[in-house]
């Protein structure tokens, strides 16, 4: 399944997901600790700086901010016009947000979307005493991108459907069948996990080394 | 404890939430903001599956667009989204669905659209602002009340969306009371 990633041989791309989020997470939280423009524009410039190490243009990556710096821009420039507020602080704190949300979307595009959802696994695996399930949590992030297609067909079919009838854009008329089709999806899908020998109660062990090889 | 029914439904809706990503927004003449069908598929989810499955389900949902791919209505996913002004919003989808789920369940709303839309409303609508303005204004800087009133532009596209997930609801609990019975 495609993701937002976009292939470049960089060590961005290269460095582990865990590295990538664990870092992105560690400059949020010194940027909104450490007030002032100096942090913000050490952070700026290691937005910059990994653009260009990943080899990745900046289109892209203003395309995903696209919709966040629109609102940041309206609520500053609302700011600014209404007063109440120092504009100077307005401008800061959307251009820390603004930062980190490069810095993010740069993990997001450097990194598959299997390293992101195996790293997950790894970290579902930290929540066990409180009650996560690994293996069951790893199965429904696989199952479920299994599914997006298939459930995205099923509504293609269903709109195709009614546009021969003549039926535009009646949300009631979608959703009905489109849930019942889904519902009846989901007793076949069940079984034939269980068929393959899926026990909810005890769920299988992870392969060995040698199976995954 | 999910059963393999359970894991299997979590993961219908989550996908369900992500197909809807797909449709391109409804214009409705008489508002100023088209309507998307994404939480419809949150209220739906609450309103069908009950406060664990529907938490689950979309809990999934959030790791995906969160693991990069590009879920949300318009192609939009990545970390960077959930970090954003409109963070909160996505990421109270777990809590809302467990909200109206519980409702749902708490006053036996299966077959009674008048309660699913309450269910609906406070869920769907309550928790989802509940977060998602107060993160706006921490995102953006802003003030809280201006926040809110922004986000008002939305509010009657969500009355909408409640009200048709209730109707649609009511009609699939309907058509399989049994279908959706805890396993």
């Amino acid at each position: 399944m495609l993701g937002l990633y976009l292939h470049r041989d960089s060590p961005v791309h290269a460095a582990p997901a865990g590295a990538k989020l664990g870092g992105l997470l560690l400059v949020a939280v010194l940027l909104l600790a450490l007030p002032g423009w100096g942090p913000l524009a050490v952070a700026g410039l290691l937005g910059v700086g990994l653009l260009s190490a990943a080899r990745l243009p900046a289109g892209p990556v203003l395309r995903q901010m696209r919709p966040v710096l629109v609102i940041l821009l309206l609520f500053f420039s609302a700011q600014a016009l209404l007063g109440g507020v120092d504009w100077r602080e307005g401008l800061m704190a959307a251009g820390r947000f603004g930062v980190l949300v490069w810095l993010a979307t740069l993990v997001t595009l450097t990194t598959r979307v299997s390293d992101m959802v195996e790293l997950f696994e790894r970290l579902f695996a930290v929540l066990r005493p409180v009650g996560v399930n690994p293996e069951k949590a790893a199965l429904l992030l696989a199952l479920t991108i299994r599914l997006i297609p298939m459930v995205g067909e099923q509504l293609s079919d269903i709109r195709m459907a009614q546009r021969a009838r003549g039926v535009e854009r009646h949300i009631l008329s979608l959703f009905v069948p489109l849930l019942v089709k889904v519902l009846s999806m989901a007793d076949d899908l069940a079984a034939a996990l269980e068929a393959r020998g899926y026990d909810a109660a005890e769920p299988r062990t992870p392969p060995s080394e040698n199976e995954r090889a | 404890m999910l059963s393999t029914k359970d894991l299997v439904l979590s993961a219908l809706f989550a996908a369900i939430v992500a197909a809807l990503g797909l449709l391109p927004p409804i214009p409705l003449g008489f508002l100023p903001v088209p309507i998307t069908a994404q939480t419809l598929g949150v209220m739906l989810a609450g309103a069908l599956l009950g406060p664990k499955r529907a938490a689950v389900a979309m809990a999934v949902f959030v790791l995906l667009v969160a693991a990069g791919l590009p879920l949300l209505s318009g192609g939009r996913g990545g970390i960077g989204v959930i970090m954003g002004p409109t963070g909160g919003f996505l990421l109270s989808w777990p809590l809302a669905a467990a909200v109206v789920g519980f409702l749902t369940d708490r006053f036996d709303g299966a077959g009674r659209p008048l309660l699913l839309f309450a269910a609906c409303v406070l869920g769907g609508i309550g928790v989802v602002y509940g977060v998602g303005i107060p993160w706006l204004a921490l995102v953006a800087g802003m003030d809280p009340m201006k926040a809110a009133t922004g986000t008002m532009a939305f509010l009657p596209g969500d009355v909408i969306k409640a009200g048709v997930a209730a109707f649609v609801a009511a009609g699939v609990r309907r058509a399989h009371p049994t279908l959706l019975a805890r396993g």
